[in-house]
């Protein structure tokens, strides 16, 4: 693979929150601490320059959201971008919904090549003209100009959260999206701002029973009825909204149950869902927890079809994580266009994909040290316990300040983003 | 239009030798491309006035092309573009160049704002009437084949609204191809675009010939009611009254019903939320037979569907459901297959489909006639009554006028209004007020008598209670009845308890009283006004807390007109004068106004009056102590701030006087 593309800076404002590809994949969109939005636009291809086949260039930048303090609870709202999601092409400008902690904006990002040229009462230079020279009237004519991108905001979803936002999902129809919360999600109809509809309520009647709550929501990539959310008991819920207009009874319930061998202490904190996806296929579904990633098949829901442990080796070391926080990640996933690999990210920069058919899976590194542009990467190993072999590393010297939680995959070609706190890396296939 | 002209450009439109008629327009041209996102709103809207400036010929060479391409713009600009460009036949040259005005509404109708797309679809209807046949084939119909194959579903989706406007008047083989963009178009890759197609669906099945209904709207409705999206297929149920209405009884009943029937057990209740929301209409369209063999089955089983949204819709139906069933056997229909499931409803879980119930229960009444009406629904209504939900029983009150009428007053009285009394001590005030508002209703069908004897203490009651907005109804109530009691009928019950207000230790029962005599005076006449209620106010002028001192001085200039000139230079106007010494603002200031309009009564008498009395203060609004300011209402020059807060008075308290509504369902 190769590594053409990076940003750095020191900044904790510019350590990226996430990173999402458009439908077609020609448009890269990362949103940071800072509450702003980056969209990197694909270079067109051109025949001579095969090799820069993958290019990825800034293509807008904007302030998405910014810090605000809510009066009635004495509490600050973070700009942090927590998701981003693309909506289907309708015209020539794209749109986006970006969403903090409680607030979900839909933007649109469009091209203007034209200005208007010619007054009345000014002169070219934009000097006044006296009005009693004025003799015939002058309508304005679109002269072409440099190729400006503007954002702007075209909705603002507010005051529908209690809780802090951790999912937003477009609906197939279109003209929904949900917004997910701790204990509630929000169907949202594009047009409407000033109400919502609660689809989901999970809080008790006595916060002090509180249990669980919701860490992700997604809808089904066809289905517009159907959507899932991941619980922090390790639980994925599918519900279908034909059923009844509040889904707080799920129609599936998918668990593993627990292997009272591997019980700790921690099994409650690690079993806790971090991200979940559905398969473009929209037949199987895929959850991340701290130490594995899971395909379920929608038709079984006793058991997921297929575990991948990410890093197993973290498993005795759980109690130095906890101690650092580190425990409580929230690591996403994703699949390839295809559905027939997927990836997830973990420490020390690595990220590790997982080939479902060939059952093989690689550890790779995302790090200015150890790739050059259009360099191959490596693929990494950890050492568990024994003796280090060369190029190995051992579990010891891990930096678990290096994390990679947000990765995205193109939905059709073999291109991914990797965010590494405040750098983008995106690598591609090997050309040729 | 000159005085919005560029201010700050420091130059006048007169003198030189200039066009003087041109500067105007000059500037809404250029406006037209103004920062000021008003400033180029507001030339838009005078687009007309431009185009009738530079000429119909320049109008389309020039000032189209530029408006085609200005579809960066604000919504609210595009928005009024639209709507003007649907009006400018006349100004690009008549019927003959009606064309050249589609390219800007092409545009238009490609934006992602659907109010815009809207908008600019409806003037290219209007416009599509204005051209010949010859042109509409040479110019309407290829924009909208373009549209309908548009790359972006926005354009598709703006075709579908053009159809059936260039359908009736295009030739056979035209005809042809629109019908065939329009399936297209209903099998469209994107749900948008069906639900566009779909929601067209029955007004271009109404301008189709009748073989074409059948062999092609109807397969396509078949299709779009099964979707895979149930967005779509919800539309189609609307598309159903339309198509319904083409047909024949025996072509609906082979073609249309059985897609309703399943449209109505679709297993997406937004689906049957639909069919019972547009249930009348579908009754309306398939008519009588059909509805007592496929309707009111249907509509039994939404009245007990699982989903509460589904029941509440279709709970909302059942009174125009019954009315529009057929005279005869109505009652038995009624009695027999829909009582029953009503009865149930009056005891749902949800208390939006009891609410929803009680919203229309009331109209059966007339339906089914006195002696139903006393032995069905009177226990039903009763039930309501008592319902936990403030918002049934509030429902079950607003409509006891059309009870009233079928059973007469005393049989309500005796079933009802135990719990009416109830209702009106109960804890929401919204139900309070409610309740006042029926009072003057009642009792002008019960009688003083009984009046006096069930319902004077409540309305006393009222005049002392902790929230605004039910003391004001109270005080108005109190107006009403003694216009409907007489004059006697308040002096012996209704003013002396409401003078003995006046020495309530809480200030706010004080200025109850002084509202009370503002809103009585009138109704009892002079000369109670002048004998119990003056002394009164009078004597509150010496109040502690301000608000009653200023409010003392507007009920003086309230019952001025009604005394007499003695009672008014002899007691009225000194209390005023001391009043406009007041060490507070805003007692002087109404009391100085109070003596400024008592002076002009009194100058029209010809009696003297010291011209440095007379104030130039307009009258101001009668009553605004706490009343809602309109926003941007700066036409009243009072203080701007009114609320004094005696710390001494213990009682003062603050009132919610609306509740605060947030947009989420639930919390």
């Amino acid at each position: 693979m190769n590594h053409p593309d990076e940003s750095t800076c020191g900044d904790k404002a510019d350590i990226i929150s996430t990173v999402e590809f458009n439908h077609t994949g020609e448009l890269l969109a990362t949103g940071d601490k800072g509450g702003r939005v980056v969209i990197f636009q694909r270079e067109q291809e051109s025949k001579n320059q095969v090799h820069r086949r993958g290019e990825y260039n800034v293509y807008s930048t904007f302030q998405s959201h910014e810090p605000e303090f809510d009066y009635l609870k004495s509490l600050e709202i973070e700009e942090k971008i927590n998701k981003i999601r693309w909506l289907p092409q309708q015209n020539a400008a794209y749109f986006l919904l970006s969403t903090n902690d409680k607030t979900v904006k839909l933007w649109k990002v469009s091209e203007r090549d034209k200005r208007p040229e010619g007054y009345n009462l000014k002169d070219e230079e934009g000097r006044l003209r006296d009005p009693a020279t004025i003799t015939t009237l002058r309508v304005p004519v679109l002269r072409p100009m440099d190729l400006m991108v503007e954002a702007t905001p075209r909705r603002v979803f507010a005051n529908a959260h209690t809780y802090h936002i951790n999912s937003i999902s477009v609906n197939s129809d279109y003209e929904t999206y949900m917004s997910a919360d701790d204990l509630r999600i929000n169907l949202w109809n594009f047009e409407i701002t000033n109400q919502s509809f609660n689809i989901v309520d999970i809080k008790p009647a006595n916060m002090e029973e509180l249990t669980e709550v919701i860490t992700a929501a997604e809808f089904h990539p066809h289905h517009c009825n159907t959507f899932v959310y991941s619980s922090s008991k390790g639980t994925i819920r599918l519900c279908d909204m034909r059923a009844s207009a509040l889904c707080d009874r799920h129609t599936k319930f998918f668990e593993e149950p627990e292997d009272p061998s591997n019980r700790s202490f921690f099994s409650e904190i690690i079993s806790s869902i971090s991200d979940v996806k559905f398969s473009h296929s929209g037949r199987y579904i895929m959850t991340r927890d701290y130490l594995t990633v899971k395909v379920w098949d929608l038709n079984m829901e006793n058991r997921p079809i297929e575990t991948y442990q990410v890093h197993d080796y973290l498993r005795s070391k759980l109690c130095s994580l906890y101690e650092n926080d580190c425990i409580f990640d929230k690591f996403e996933c994703v699949w390839n266009g295809s559905d027939s690999v997927i990836m997830t990210g973990s420490y020390n920069n690595f990220f590790r994909m997982f080939d479902r058919n060939t059952k093989r899976d690689v550890t790779l590194e995302a790090s200015r040290e150890n790739s050059k542009p259009r360099a191959i990467l490596k693929p990494r190993k950890v050492c568990v316990g024994g003796k280090r072999r060369k190029d190995e590393i051992s579990v010891d010297s891990l930096d678990f300040s290096k994390k990679i939680l947000h990765t995205a995959w193109h939905p059709s070609e073999n291109i991914i983003a990797v965010a590494a706190t405040n750098n983008l890396y995106i690598f591609q296939d090997k050309v040729n | 239009m000159a005085g919005a002209a560029a201010p700050g450009t420091g130059l006048g439109a007169a003198g030189g030798d200039g066009d003087d008629s041109l500067y105007p327009i000059a500037v809404l041209i250029d406006e037209l491309r103004n920062e000021d996102v008003q400033l180029r709103l507001n030339s838009i809207k005078k687009l007309s006035t431009i185009a009738l400036a530079l000429g119909v010929e320049r109008t389309r060479t020039e000032l189209l092309p530029f408006l085609t391409d200005t579809i960066y713009d604000e919504d609210e600009v595009l928005l009024a573009l639209a709507e003007q460009l649907g009006n400018f036949t006349g100004l690009v040259g008549g019927p003959d160049f009606a064309h050249c005005l589609l390219p800007p509404l092409e545009s238009l109708a490609t934006v992602e704002e659907t109010v815009v797309r809207d908008r600019a679809v409806e003037s290219l209807r209007q416009i599509s009437q204005e051209h010949t046949p010859v042109a509409l084939e040479v110019h309407f119909v290829p924009l909208v084949k373009r549209l309908a194959s548009g790359d972006w579903f926005t354009s598709r989706t703006s075709a579908c609204g053009l159809f059936s406007v260039c359908y009736p008047r295009a030739s056979n083989a035209v005809k042809e191809e629109i019908r065939q963009h329009f399936r297209s178009l209903c099998s469209d890759d994107t749900p948008m675009v069906r639900r566009a197609a779909a929601s067209k669906l029955g007004e271009f099945a109404k301008v189709l010939e009748l073989d074409s209904v059948k062999s092609e709207i109807v397969p396509l409705f078949t299709n779009l009611a099964s979707d895979e999206q149930d967005s779509v297929r919800l539309l189609a149920v609307e598309a159903c009254v339309s198509i319904a209405q083409l047909l024949s009884q025996d072509d609906l009943e082979a073609l249309v019903m059985p897609t309703l029937r399943q449209a109505a057990e679709d297993k997406s209740w937004r689906v049957r939320y639909m069919v019972a929301d547009k249930f009348s209409e579908l009754q309306k369209a398939v008519g009588p037979k059909i509805t007592l063999n496929d309707l009111i089955p249907a509509f039994q089983n939404l009245l007990k569907d699982c989903e509460a949204e589904v029941r509440a819709a279709a709970a909302h139906k059942v009174k125009e459901l019954c009315e529009n069933l057929p005279i005869e056997g109505r009652e038995t229909i009624i009695m027999n297959q829909i009582l029953p499931y009503i009865k149930e409803l009056v005891s749902d879980m949800n208390q939006h489909v009891k609410s929803a119930l009680a919203s229309v229960i009331m109209g059966l009444s007339t339906i089914l006639g006195k002696e139903n009406t006393i032995e069905h629904l009177l226990p039903l209504f009763l039930a309501q009554l008592k319902d936990e939900c403030p918002e049934v029983r509030l429902n079950i009150i607003s409509n006891l006028d059309c009870v009233n009428e079928v059973i007469g007053i005393r049989q309500l009285s005796q079933s009802l209004l135990p719990a009416i009394v109830e209702l009106a001590k109960d804890a929401k005030w919204r139900v309070r007020l409610a309740i006042i508002e029926y009072m003057p209703l009642l009792a002008g069908q019960l009688g003083v008598e009984f009046f006096d004897e069930k319902l004077n203490s409540l309305c006393m009651a009222w005049l002392v209670d902790h929230v605004y907005a039910i003391r004001e109804a109270a005080t108005n109530n109190l107006m009403k009845l003694v216009q409907k009691f007489g004059t006697e009928w308040a002096q012996n019950t209704i003013v002396p308890k409401v003078l003995v207000m006046a020495d309530d230790p809480n200030y706010l029962h004080r200025m109850t009283t002084l509202f009370c005599i503002n809103a009585l005076s009138e109704a009892c006449g002079q000369e109670i006004t002048t004998k119990q209620m003056l002394p009164i106010v009078l004597k509150m002028a010496g109040d502690q807390v301000a608000n009653v001192r200023f409010n003392v001085a507007k009920s003086l200039q309230k019952i001025g007109p009604i005394l007499d000139t003695n009672a008014l230079q002899g007691e009225v106007r000194p209390v005023l004068q001391k009043l406009g010494q007041d060490e507070d603002m805003d007692v002087k200031y109404f009391a100085q106004e109070a003596i400024s309009v008592m002076a002009q009564r009194l100058r029209k008498l010809d009696l003297p009056v010291k011209d440095s009395e007379e104030l130039s203060a307009p009258r101001a609004d009668k009553n605004h102590f706490l009343s809602p300011t309109v926003p941007g209402d700066n036409t009243r020059k009072g203080p701007a701030y009114q609320l004094h807060v005696n710390t001494r008075d213990k009682l003062a308290q603050l009132e919610l006087a609306e509740r605060v509504h947030f947009p989420q369902s639930r919390d």
